[in-house]
């Protein structure tokens, strides 16, 4: 495909007669560029999808609570997330007095590269992934642990009391919960006996669609992940980083404009990978969920798998707002709880179960 | 000098530049960041070797995890700057003693053949997995030093449980399984609380009872 384009862009190139100008730059740097082309093409949909998540999430929760949800800018609102992002980015960024510049100013991007750089090993298909790493995991687990630096150093260089209250609750529990995280990780890498993507999708495969996904034999392991997911992306009812009614608005207090579009871009595109990675991990990613069940399997093989990852994707991120507009916030000591002594030893079990299991014949997956 | 050697010497040029910064910083949390970043151009010279896992585990284990709670500490802490750089001049000496002990003994250890400029990294195919060589080598040749690595850690982490686990009866915690079970009969009592017109009236009869007058 790499040289099918280049060929394209030389076709097109050479039409305009610009061929012989640019040809002797870009074929050398080509595989530079391809690989930069397929990063805009993961980035541009992601932060689409962010800004339309917004928008999704008022208008659910505006269902939800029988009122009509932002339906002022364009046809049902739909022109509302890009008018939102025009104001925060023509809105004053305040630095507050006495606080750390630099580490104040470089907080937000610390906290959105890692949420962005996870992407580089999500396989949206068979094959169609930007970065297809043995360690896929493992690179994704170190990633999505880099985020909470963002907001540690936000809430201390704000020099604002209620940043740092939220900075240190924010730490805390996303060090609790990706213990608990981990482990449910492990318990999938045994399961598919790889580290890769694409390889623990395809253990997935079977003749029975959907039965042969993990989320069967790792029932706890799938709940486990998915919540202690909410957690790590800091969203209701775990939100206690920016508890409006105890602590004004948590670690990004002090950020205006563009600082806090950030974080507020950082924090969906964390919750969309979370749904990604719950897909590809416990949901057969890209697999057909009918595959081999008679004629309705038959009718839905020929769907592409990018549909059915993007559709099992909608599902848990649908679940992310159905969550927020459901349950109420949990109480710190509560959530602690949750985390050290329901989490994890229940996964470190499972890690066992499952290590036992799969020595037996009774493993079927 | 192809890429990749420029990366190395970015990458070691970065290490070493954060880690003098570690010592130098005044701020301790600069201190800590600039450790962090020690970590991670570290880890990006591991990766260089081809050592994908140890350098992922480098990440999410030290900057992922250690560091964060080295944060924490730090950033809750009134530290006094200048109390920390007090001997500083008066401990030098013995410090750079020991970090050139350190570097001759690591000198010794791997040999001034092998820092020669003459050896290279033996370059592994593509199917090459770092992490499944290393599993292998873990559980099969080094399965009881393994073993007994893994014990200590565990008899630390059983230590440092027990040194910290104490009881305090002064403090007031909440037990969720009692909290779960209360039930409302526990906590609420029904009482029939006379309405404001029976109370003045049993007030008037016991004042006639008595033989006062209310006024």
């Amino acid at each position: 495909m790499e040289a099918q384009a280049l060929q394209l862009v030389q076709s097109v190139l050479a039409y305009i007669g610009l061929w012989d100008l640019l040809g002797g730059f870009i074929v050398p740097a080509w595989h530079t560029i391809w690989t930069v082309l397929k990063i805009i093409a993961i980035i541009v949909p992601i932060m689409l999808g962010v800004a339309y998540y917004t928008l999704a999430e008022r208008k659910v929760l505006g269902f939800m609570q029988v009122r009509p949800g932002p339906n002022r800018v364009g046809y049902w609102g739909l022109l509302q997330p890009i008018a939102d992002g025009l104001k925060l980015l023509l809105k004053e960024v305040i630095i507050p007095t006495n606080s750390n510049k630099f580490l104040f100013l470089i907080a937000p991007v610390l906290s959105l590269a890692p949420a962005l750089a996870a992407w580089a090993v999500i396989p949206f298909d068979d094959g169609l992934i930007l970065a297809d790493v043995n360690a896929g995991l493992l690179y994704l687990l170190a990633m999505t642990s880099l985020g909470v630096y963002g907001v540690i150093i936000a809430g201390w260089a704000s020099n604002s009391k209620y940043a740092f209250l939220g900075a240190l609750r924010s730490a805390a529990q996303i060090v609790s919960y990706e213990l608990a995280m981990g482990f449910a990780l492990v318990c999938v890498l045994l399961a598919a006996q790889s580290m890769n993507f694409g390889e623990i999708v395809r253990g997935q495969q079977g003749g029975y669609g959907m039965f042969g996904w993990y989320f069967i034999p790792l029932f706890p392991m799938f709940v486990v992940y998915f919540i202690a997911g909410v957690a790590e992306t800091n969203r209701a009812p775990f939100d206690l980083a920016e508890d409006e009614a105890a602590i004004v608005a948590g670690f990004h207090t002090e950020y205006s404009g563009m600082g806090f579009a950030l974080f507020f871009l950082a924090e969906y595109a964390n919750m969309i990978l979370i749904t990604a990675l719950t897909v590809v991990m416990f949901m057969g990613g890209w697999l057909n969920p009918f595959h081999g069940w008679g004629v309705l399997g038959e009718l839905t093989d020929n769907v592409p798998g990018l549909f059915w990852m993007l559709g099992k994707m909608f599902v848990f991120m649908y679940l992310f707002l159905w969550f927020r507009a459901t349950f109420p916030r949990y109480r710190y000591d509560q959530l602690m709880r949750l985390g050290w002594k329901v989490f994890i030893p229940l996964t470190l079990v499972w890690v066992v179960v499952v290590a036992t299991w799969m020595q037996t014949p009774y493993w079927l997956w | 000098m192809n890429f990749e050697t420029m990366l190395f010497y970015f990458f070691a040029s970065v290490t070493v530049l954060a880690a003098l910064r570690v010592i130098t910083a005044r701020n301790p949390l600069h201190a800590v960041l600039f450790l962090v970043l020690a970590f991670v151009s570290s880890a990006g010279i591991w990766l260089l070797l081809e050592a994908e896992f140890l350098a992922i585990a480098l990440v999410l284990v030290y900057v992922g995890a250690v560091m964060v709670l080295f944060l924490f500490v730090v950033m809750m802490l009134d530290i006094n700057i200048e109390q920390l750089r007090k001997g500083f001049w008066q401990w030098l000496p013995l410090g750079a003693l020991l970090a050139g002990l350190i570097v001759v003994q690591m000198v010794w250890v791997l040999g001034a053949d092998e820092i020669s400029a003459g050896s290279t990294v033996v370059k592994h195919a593509a199917d090459y997995s770092n992490t499944k060589e290393l599993g292998r080598l873990i559980y099969t040749d080094y399965v009881y030093p393994f073993e007994i690595a893994a014990v200590l850690l565990l008899l630390a982490m059983v230590a440092a449980i027990a040194l910290t686990l104490r009881r305090r009866r002064d403090t007031k915690r909440q037990d969720i399984g009692k909290q779960l079970k209360v039930r409302k009969q526990d906590r609420v009592r029904i009482v029939s609380v006379p309405s404001a017109r029976q109370i003045e009236a049993v007030q008037e009869a016991a004042a006639t009872t008595n033989g006062h007058t209310a006024d």
